[in-house]
C-alpha cells in the first residue's frame, strides 16, 4: 500500500519584494506511512511548517514530488485534517457550531452535525462548553475545541503544526495524552511538527529532523522503539527515552545554535 | 466606583451646569451680563418652549421626519457600503482602479453636496436621505472592505482545510468578519445618518429638526434655537442606546473591552 504522504526532492522557494527568491527547504525526502506517527524537530525558521503546508496543498513545491496515498497532489489535501499553531477557531461561532462546521461544509445535516459535535466535544473533555465563543475559552480549551473540529471529519492524515505551542508545560501533557489517546483508537498517518524534542520523541514512531534555514535539509530520522500505549508525563522518565533524546539531541544541537544565530538570537 | 454614585456625579454636572448658565444669565456680575439672554436665552425660557413643543404636539411631526430620513439613510448607506465594500475587497483590481476616486469622494465635505442634492431631489426628505447617504456609506464601506481583506490568514487556511468552498467562505467567514467590522461602527455610522438629516434640513426643508432649529435662528429667538438642540440630544441619545442593545445582541461572540484587560 502507498505511503499516506510521500515527498520527493521537494525544494520550496518563497519569491521576495526585491524579486530575489528565498529558498526555504531543499530536497527534502519523507514518507509518513498510514497509521504512523511522524515528528518533524528542528531549529527556529527551518521550514518545518513550510513542509506542512506543503502535505496540506497549502502550498506548491518549486520542484519535486508530493503523492497522498500514491496520488500526485495538485490541490487541497482532502485527506488531512490540519491544527494550526496560531488560533483557527471562528471567533464568531461557538464551540460547538466550529466543530459542527466542518461536518456542515461536507453536506451533513445541520442536526446531525450538531448531535456528532457534541458527542466530539465530549470525548475531548468540553461537553458543557459547547454555547461559548472562543474568546471565552483558555488557550487549552481552544486547542482541545481545534482537535475536535480537524477530528470530527474523520481525516486519513492529520498535520499538526506545534499545536501544543503556546501552553503552559503541564497542558501540553495533557494535551499530548489527549492526542495519543484519540489517535491510537483509529491510527491515521500523523505528521507533528514541534521544536520541542521531548514532545516529538514521547508522541511518534518516528523523528525526523531539519537543518537550520535557508535551504534547510533532512538531517536525520530516528525511529522511537518505545512501546505502547505511551504515558507522556511517565515516558519521559524512561531509560530508552534518554538514551534516544541523548542520541538526537548531538545531532540537532549544532543546527539549534546555527539557527538562533541567524534568528538573532530570537 | 458603584453605579448609584455615578449616576448623582453625572447628574450633579447638569445641575450644575444649568444653574450657571440660569445665574449668569439672570443676574449681572460686576456690572456685566456675562450671558446676554438675547443670544443665550435662558433654562426656564427653554424648558417653557420644550413644554410648549409637547404639549402642543407639533413636535412629533418634526421628530418623526428627522427619524424616517436618519433610518432611511443609514439603511442605504449600509447596503451601499456593504454591497461595494465586498466588492473593493474582493476585486483588488476594481479597487486599485476606483481607488483615487474614492478618496476624492469621501475627502469632500459633504455639506457642499446639500445644495445639489436639493435642487435634484427638492425640499422634500430625500435629499436629506442622500446627503445621511453619503456619510453612511463610506463609513460601512471602508469597514467592510477592512473586515473582508483583515480576515486572519490561519483562519481562512483552516476554513479552506475544513473542506469550504466559495460559497461556503463567504457565508462563514468574510460575511461574519466584514459585519463584525461594520457593527463596530454602527454609533459612527448611526450618528452620521442623523447628522446627514439635520443637516440637510437646516439648509432647506419644511419640517424636521433642523427645519425647528433654522426657523429660530431665522427670527432670532435663541430659546428656540437652544429648545431644538436639548430636543436633537435627547433624541440622539435615545438612538444611541437602542444602538447599544442592537450592538450586544450581534456581537456576543466578542470579548468586551473590560476582559481584555490584564
Amino acid at each position: 500500500m502507498a505511503a499516506a504522504i510521500g515527498l520527493s526532492n521537494v525544494d520550496v522557494a518563497f519569491h521576495l519584494a526585491d524579486g530575489g527568491t528565498f529558498r526555504a527547504v531543499e530536497a527534502a525526502n519523507l514518507t509518513v506511512e498510514d497509521g504512523e506517527f511522524v515528528a518533524i524537530v528542528g531549529p527556529t525558521g527551518c521550514g518545518k511548517s513550510t513542509l506542512l503546508n506543503i502535505a496540506a496543498g497549502l502550498i506548491a513545491p518549486a520542484a519535486g514530488k508530493v503523492a497522498v496515498f500514491g496520488s500526485a497532489l495538485s490541490a487541497l489535501n482532502r485527506q488531512a485534517g490540519y491544527l494550526f499553531q496560531a488560533d483557527a477557531l471562528f471567533p464568531w461561532k461557538t464551540a460547538l457550531e466550529n466543530v459542527a462546521i466542518g461536518l456542515e461544509t461536507a453536506g451533513v445535516a445541520r442536526e446531525e452535525a450538531r448531535t456528532r459535535a457534541k458527542t466530539w466535544l465530549t470525548r475531548v473533555g468540553l461537553g458543557s462548553f459547547g454555547g461559548r465563543y472562543p474568546h471565552m475559552l483558555s488557550g487549552g480549551q481552544r486547542k482541545r475545541v481545534g482537535l475536535a473540529q480537524v477530528l470530527i471529519r474523520d481525516p486519513k492524515i492529520l498535520l499538526m503544526d506545534e499545536p501544543f505551542g503556546p501552553l503552559d508545560a503541564q497542558t501540553r501533557q495533557i494535551m499530548g495524552n489527549l492526542l495519543l489517546d484519540l489517535w491510537s483508537a483509529d491510527r491515521k498517518a500523523v505528521l507533528f511538527v514541534t521544536h520541542d524534542l521531548e514532545e516529538a520523541i514521547a508522541l511518534s514512531d518516528r523523528v525526523v529532523i531539519m537543518s537550520a534555514g535557508p535551504a534547510s535539509h533532512i538531517i536525520g530520522n530516528w525511529r522511537v522503539p518505545l512501546a505502547r500505549p505511551r504515558d507522556i508525563a511517565e515516558i519521559k522518565l524512561d531509560q530508552a527515552f534518554h538514551a534516544l533524546h541523548r542520541e538526537i539531541w548531538q545531532a540537532l544541537k549544532d543546527e539549534v545554535i546555527k539557527g538562533y544565530m541567524q534568528t538573532g538570537g530570537g | 466606583m458603584p453605579r448609584t454614585n455615578l449616576i448623582v456625579l453625572q447628574i450633579l454636572v447638569a445641575v450644575v451646569a444649568v444653574g450657571l448658565w440660569y445665574l449668569l444669565s439672570t443676574y449681572r456680575v460686576f456690572g456685566y451680563m456675562l450671558l446676554p439672554p438675547f443670544f443665550f436665552s435662558n433654562p426656564v425660557d427653554v424648558a417653557k418652549q420644550i413644554v410648549e413643543w409637547f404639549a402642543s404636539g407639533v413636535i412629533w411631526k418634526h421628530l418623526w421626519v428627522t427619524l424616517i430620513e436618519s433610518i432611511l439613510a443609514f439603511v442605504s448607506g449600509s447596503i451601499g457600503g456593504v454591497l461595494v465594500g465586498f466588492w473593493f475587497a474582493l476585486q483588488p483590481r476594481t479597487a486599485a482602479v476606483f481607488d483615487p476616486y474614492v478618496k476624492m469622494v469621501n475627502s469632500l465635505p459633504r455639506v457642499v453636496l446639500a445644495p445639489i442634492f436639493t435642487l435634484w431631489l427638492g425640499l422634500g426628505i430625500w435629499s436629506k436621505v442622500a446627503l445621511g447617504f453619503t456619510l453612511v456609506f463610506f463609513i460601512v464601506f471602508f469597514n467592510v472592505y477592512q473586515g473582508v481583506k483583515e480576515v486572519s490568514p490561519t483562519v481562512l487556511a483552516n476554513a479552506r482545510m475544513l473542506g469550504m468552498n466559495k460559497r461556503q467562505l463567504m457565508r462563514h467567514v468574510y460575511w461574519p468578519s466584514a459585519m463584525s467590522w461594520m457593527f463596530s461602527s454602527l454609533h459612527t455610522s448611526v450618528g452620521f445618518a442623523v447628522v446627514g438629516a439635520v443637516v440637510g434640513e437646516y439648509l432647506g426643508a419644511a419640517a424636521g429638526l433642523g427645519y425647528l432649529i433654522q426657523q429660530a435662528d431665522g427670527v432670532f429667538d435663541a430659546a428656540g434655537v437652544f429648545a431644538g438642540m436639548f430636543v436633537l440630544a435627547a433624541f440622539v441619545l435615545v438612538i444611541d442606546a437602542a444602538v447599544s442593545v442592537v450592538e450586544r445582541r450581534l456581537l456576543v461572540w466578542r470579548p468586551a473591552p473590560s476582559e481584555a484587560r490584564p
